[in-house]
């Protein structure tokens, strides 16, 4: 049974969650380098079986293995099936997670050396890789929840890392102390009102179709006048859609994910940039049969993810924070993808190319969204790890802090400098052909998306290379010693300390100032392995071959001609003229500081104020919303409501009953129990009751 | 069958192991602590294996291991037990959580003999309670169970024990004597008090000596305090916040369900037309208690009295599946009442650890614990993601599972807005159990317990216990839904669908 294989490729990593938290944890030394060894030997086994499951899909004739389900739980007319659904898109799916997740676990052995719960990180990181891989295999919706819900629990746990606090927070330190958890539970509450989305769109599928198998709800969204026809696939659509926008973090549900820095960095790089929160995209390209017969739906995704595009573009801008700004960049190519897929899903539901079997509207629907998700795993993921390789070197995040590290740091430097080529999308980069194909079609379907797609290329090539320049351009500011003792005693702990001992050795006078470090061959292959990806990702799709892998039946064409025919079209020269102005800016104003900064901030004042502070919706949320209105307001006066209303009416019913009790007692001279007391009650309750119901 | 006495055996051991150990002088504490958890242990024990025999294919017998005696005849009421797929799990959870209550109470040396006698008497009442087939029979267990658990909330407690022990007895007699009032007439009517002979008639069609609607509600609202179903629920939090852990743990694992099971058992299989009249009022009551209750769970800063709260979102769920009245959402509640049963047993049982470690149970004193106890804190963790229903955990299965029975039900026009009403409470719920764990285990830790312990040996194997339920029933719902399934088959039939 060579095709039950991927099944594999589940059990794989969740043995080493196993073997990580059930033996390692309680029985090892808590840092021991076993665990490490674990993860990245079953991750590099389902990462194997990968390439295996992609090579055999690639192989059958209609891109598909056929898989086995068994019954999980059967009551009444309800049978729940547990299977997986290995075709084209999830063996790209499975590619990518398991390839990134072995780049960052190898990563992690350096950046988390010495960490205190260096086990329990791993413990971590192999559930998560689980849950995302049932998340990409499974066959219906219930069995994909799970691994949803799986990956946000994993999420809150993994932001939540350092949960007693950032690692050095001194005390008094409220922002550092409370912020991890903080972080941590707000990502969870975010996402599970999506949730809530999600869950009822299940409910109200399995209610119209009594099925939660994804193929079989694609078949009943076909049916022309079917049980799921009219308004009924809109809703569906958007309640799913609503679980996507919390998961891949678009706007109005966004504001968890820059939190999610509080985590670390390698956790950053695999959760919070290259699958979990494409999970959100992967979802709505699952269920593209629902979407692409709603034109409602589909505009919603494309809006919604053209607005995120430019809007987390906008505040990625101005923030100090190196991983923020690539958490703002996240939001807004996660955007980019929902904007191909909302365009992708009005092709076929205007029906501008009927007549085509549904397989291939599926991949014409979901191909670009899912090529530019592919492509963004690598360079983001990449951008992560660099940002976690100059914090590992000069103990901060903040940019105002850093500079000049291109001396001290190539391969960090090199590397960073090609991720944020590839997401500027410059040619002939990964970054350039999928945002490319975005804009495109785009264009045919959506000109107002379009337009906010066009602008936050410009947007993104200057945020990028403003983070490029202000921490590898220009002279050395310090890192976190000037941080702490001001810019006149830069401080440096050796680089291969643990993030708690550097902390430890910059509050300390006594350390000599060191020299900054390039990271550890550990840290460093991840990325440049990473790094060839942000250059040659692009290419799988040249031939028109990762087309046809998610079903398109597109004509293909030589690599040559697919390499350069592109500019035969004026689109990619307006985008590339747009990203190298960006570039261009960011280089005037940050590296040769030709025009200044601060005056551009000046100029700008209400504008820069309104991104720096997030356009105040935390504030918005956190104070109106649940501070007032639910929490001190409402919730407060249900509870001042339940001990004085509720419970005092009862303890006001008792007393009258004690005191009519006591009354009657003295008229009898006898002993009353309670229980005969409450008879009498009962009986009264009767005669009541007769009168009430009628006799 | 060879041996026809399980039931009773299984039922009244716990009461035995109540005699021995309050006449049995010579018994030291530690005597007294191993003579209850050999009592509970062979309960259990005998549970389990009643629960591997039980048969629950379809077409089998609805009621087995029965046993029948005379016992009242001048007015036809019989000692009559029986157990069918409903009552057996909840059997089990009973007989589970007695042998664990055992467990965690053994650090009490407060009177230790008495406490472990009325603790053992407790639990005969309430497996009396989900056995008995006889109406008088089945009121006189809900009776029995009321003595232990004054005397254990009143004398072992903390708090307002008195108060609360005095409010849990009052709010549960008057619920009791309206319900004796509902059995006496449905008797005055029918001329019998045996459950499967009611059950057999058609009670629509028998002339009733008040409407059949006053007797289905007589009875529901002992129900109903019990559940407990806002607006009848302020018995609890204080009963709840006030009791010992263990006994915290019994009250919330099976002595609410009894109400869910009367529900069920009585008000629905015996008055099925009434219930399905009636489901309208009842649907909006359970997402009212649902939401209501998860809302004023948010503003508890007592780690206690937050769980306790919980409870009333919780059997919100329960009495929702109950009267959406389908085969897969009355399953579902009764998944519900077992998954809560380990859940919140296994909540209270770590509010129990954390206090008895830290000597605190106020939510704006803890913090940071988790260096102190990363045991507990995991577990606390695996309970409350039980609690909120992620998927994996027991929690999840039952709440879904009702969900779908009444997202899917026809019981009413509009049973589709509740459920999501419904589905909207495990947002709140998410919200204050992520804020009480943040707020006992993460942010800095703190001087004041440095010297506290992590979960120790025996409280160890309860927690794990818990723990390992929990996890089955959330990855494996088959060993426990097809044996309910047979339960609530029959109901289904008598409601006509």
């Amino acid at each position: 049974m060579p095709n039950q294989i991927p099944w594999l490729i589940l059990i794989i990593p969740f043995l080493s969650f196993v073997i990580n938290a059930l033996i390692l944890r309680p029985f090892f030394p808590r840092q021991h380098k076993l665990a490490g060894y674990v993860t990245i030997g079953a991750i590099g086994i389902a990462f194997a079986l990968s390439l295996w499951t992609l090579s055999a899909v690639t192989g059958s004739p209609e891109h598909k293995l056929d898989m086995e389900s068994f019954s999980w739980l059967k009551i009444g007319n309800l049978n729940i099936e547990i299977g997986l659904l290995i075709d084209g898109l999830t063996s790209v799916m499975l590619v990518v997670v398991t390839l990134v997740s072995l780049m960052v676990q190898i990563y992690s052995q350096g950046y988390m050396h010495g960490d205190a719960g260096y086990i329990r990180y791993y413990s971590w990181m192999s559930l998560f890789t689980t849950f995302m891989l049932v998340l990409v295999t499974s066959n219906s919706l219930l069995f994909m929840y799970l691994g949803w819900e799986g990956v946000g629990l994993c999420s809150y746990l993994l932001i939540g890392f350092w949960f007693h606090g950032r690692p050095g927070a001194k005390p008094g330190d409220a922002v550092g102390l409370y912020a991890p958890a903080n972080a941590a539970k707000k990502a969870f509450l975010v996402t599970r009102l999506g949730d809530v989305g999600f869950l009822l769109a299940i409910l109200y599928l399995f209610s119209k179709t009594g099925t939660f198998n994804i193929e079989a709800l694609g078949e009943a969204a076909a049916v022309k006048g079917g049980v799921l026809a009219g308004a009924a696939v809109t809703w569906a659509a958007l309640g799913i859609f609503a679980g996507a926008a919390g998961k891949s973090a678009q706007f109005p549900l966004h504001v968890w994910l820059p939190d999610a820095m509080e985590g670390p960095t390698p956790v950053s790089a695999l959760i919070h940039a290259a699958t979990m929160v494409a999970a959100g995209v992967f979802l709505v390209a699952r269920t593209m049969p629902i979407f692409m017969h709603s034109v409602e739906a589909a505009t919603v995704v494309a809006i919604i993810g053209g607005f995120t595009a430019i809007f987390a573009a906008s505040m990625g801008l101005v923030m100090n924070d190196i991983k923020r700004v690539i958490a703002y960049s996240t939001i807004s190519q996660l955007g980019y993808m929902m904007v191909a897929l909302g365009t992708g899903a009005l092709a076929v539901a205007q029906g501008a190319d009927a007549g085509k079997t549904q397989a291939a509207l599926v991949g014409l629907a979901v191909t670009i969204g899912i090529f530019h998700l592919f492509n963004h795993a690598f360079f983001k993921a990449l951008l992560f790890l660099g940002a976690g390789s100059v914090n590992h070197a000069t103990g901060t995040f903040d940019m105002r802090l850093m500079g000049g590290l291109r001396k001290h740091l190539p391969w960090t430097s090199t590397t960073f400098l090609i991720a944020a080529l590839s997401l500027a999308g410059i040619w002939p980069l990964a970054g350039f052909w999928s945002k490319d194909e975005i804009l495109a079609q785009a264009w045919e379907h959506h000109r107002l998306v379009f337009f906010l797609a066009l602008i936050t290329v410009f947007m993104t090539a200057f945020y990028i290379f403003r983070v490029y320049f202000l921490t590898f351009g220009g002279k050395y500011r310090g890192g976190e010693a000037a941080a702490v003792h001001g810019p006149a005693s830069i401080a440096r702990p050796p680089s291969h300390s643990t993030v708690a001992e550097r902390h430890e050795a910059a509050r300390s006078h006594d350390v000599h100032p060191p020299t900054l470090h390039e990271a550890p061959g550990v840290m460093v292959a991840p990325m440049v392995v990473l790094s060839v990806l942000a250059v040659i990702s692009g290419w799988f799709n040249l031939t028109g071959g990762f087309a046809r892998l998610l079903g398109e039946e597109e004509a293909g064409h030589g690599i040559v001609s697919g390499l350069f025919g592109i500019f035969a079209h004026p689109l990619p020269w307006i985008s590339l003229v747009l990203a190298g102005g960006g570039i261009f800016l960011a280089y005037a104003m940050y590296s040769k500081k030709w025009v200044s900064a601060e005056a551009v901030g000046r100029a700008f004042k209400p504008l820069y104020a309104l991104f720096s502070h997030k356009y105040w919706l935390d504030e918005a949320y956190e104070r109106g919303v649940v501070s007032l209105g639910l929490i001190g307001g409402f919730f407060r006066g249900l509870a001042f409501f339940d001990s004085k209303g509720v419970d005092g009416a009862v303890n006001g019913a008792a007393q009258g009953t004690a005191g009519a009790g006591r009354l009657l007692r003295r008229a009898q001279s006898g002993q009353l129990q309670l229980y005969g007391m409450a008879i009498v009650v009962g009986i009264i309750a009767v005669i009541v009751g007769v009168f009430i119901f009628g006799a | 069958m060879e041996f026809n006495f399980i039931l009773s055996t299984i039922v009244f051991l716990p009461a035995v192991g109540a005699i021995i150990i309050a006449l049995g002088r010579g018994l030291s504490p530690r005597g007294i602590k191993l003579a209850a958890a050999l009592f509970t242990l062979l309960a259990f024990g005998l549970s389990l294996s009643a629960y591997f025999q039980f048969d629950s294919a379809p077409g089998g017998p609805l009621f087995q291991f029965r046993e029948a005696a005379s016992w009242l005849p001048s007015i036809n009421s019989q000692y009559h037990l029986g157990v069918d797929g409903l009552s057996l799990p909840l059997v089990v959870l009973t007989t589970f959580l007695g042998i664990i209550s055992v467990l965690i109470s053994w650090k009490i040396n407060l009177r230790p003999r008495e406490y472990f006698a009325w603790l053992l008497l407790l639990e005969t009442g309430i497996l009396g309670v989900f056995t008995s087939l006889d109406l008088l029979l089945f009121f006189l267990f809900w009776e029995v169970e009321l003595i232990p658990m004054y005397m254990l909330i009143s004398i072992w407690g903390s708090g307002r024990k008195e108060y609360s022990a005095t409010k849990f007895v009052v709010y549960t007699i008057f619920g009791s004597a309206l319900m004796l009032v509902g059995m006496l007439a449905l008797y005055a009517s029918a001329g019998t008090f045996d459950i499967e002979a009611l059950a057999g008639m058609n009670l629509a069609t028998v002339h009733t000596v008040i409407p059949l609607a006053a007797i289905f509600f007589l009875i529901f609202m002992a129900f109903a305090i019990k559940l407990p179903v806002f607006p009848f629920h302020t018995w609890l939090p204080d009963a709840h916040t006030d009791a010992p852990t263990a006994v915290s743990v019994i009250l919330a694992g099976v002595l609410l369900k009894m109400g869910g099971y009367g529900m069920i058992r009585i008000s629905v299989t015996l008055f099925p037309t009434v219930a399905k009249e009636w489901a309208p009022l009842l649907v909006i009551l359970a997402v009212g208690s649902v939401l209501y209750g998860a809302a004023v769970t948010l503003r508890q800063t007592d780690l206690k009295k937050l769980i306790a709260y919980s409870s009333v979102s919780h059997m919100g769920y329960v009495l929702l599946g109950i009267f959406a009245l389908t085969q897969v959402s009355l399953t579902g509640a009764a998944l519900q009442m077992v998954s809560h049963g380990v859940v919140t047993g296994l909540l209270f049982a770590m509010v129990g650890v954390v206090y008895d470690h830290s000597h605190l149970r106020d939510l704006s004193k803890l913090g940071g614990l988790a260096r102190q106890m990363p045991v507990a804190a995991v577990v606390f963790s695996i309970a409350g993601m039980a609690s909120l229903g992620l998927p994996g955990t027991s929690g999840f299965v039952a709440e879904f599972v009702t969900f779908v029975g009444s997202f899917t039900s026809k019981a009413f026009d509009g049973i589709q807005f509740y459920t999501i009403l419904g589905v909207v409470g495990i947002a709140v719920t998410a919200g204050y159990i992520l804020w009480m764990l943040q707020r006992t285990f993460y942010g800095p830790p703190q001087e004041k317990f440095a010297g506290v312990l992590d979960a120790g040996g025996v409280e160890k194997v309860a927690i794990f216990s818990f723990v390992v339920a929990i996890m089955l029933l959330g990855v494996y719902p088959a060993v426990v839904t097809g044996v309910l399934g047979a339960g609530i088959a029959p109901v289904v039939r008598l409601l006509g669908g």
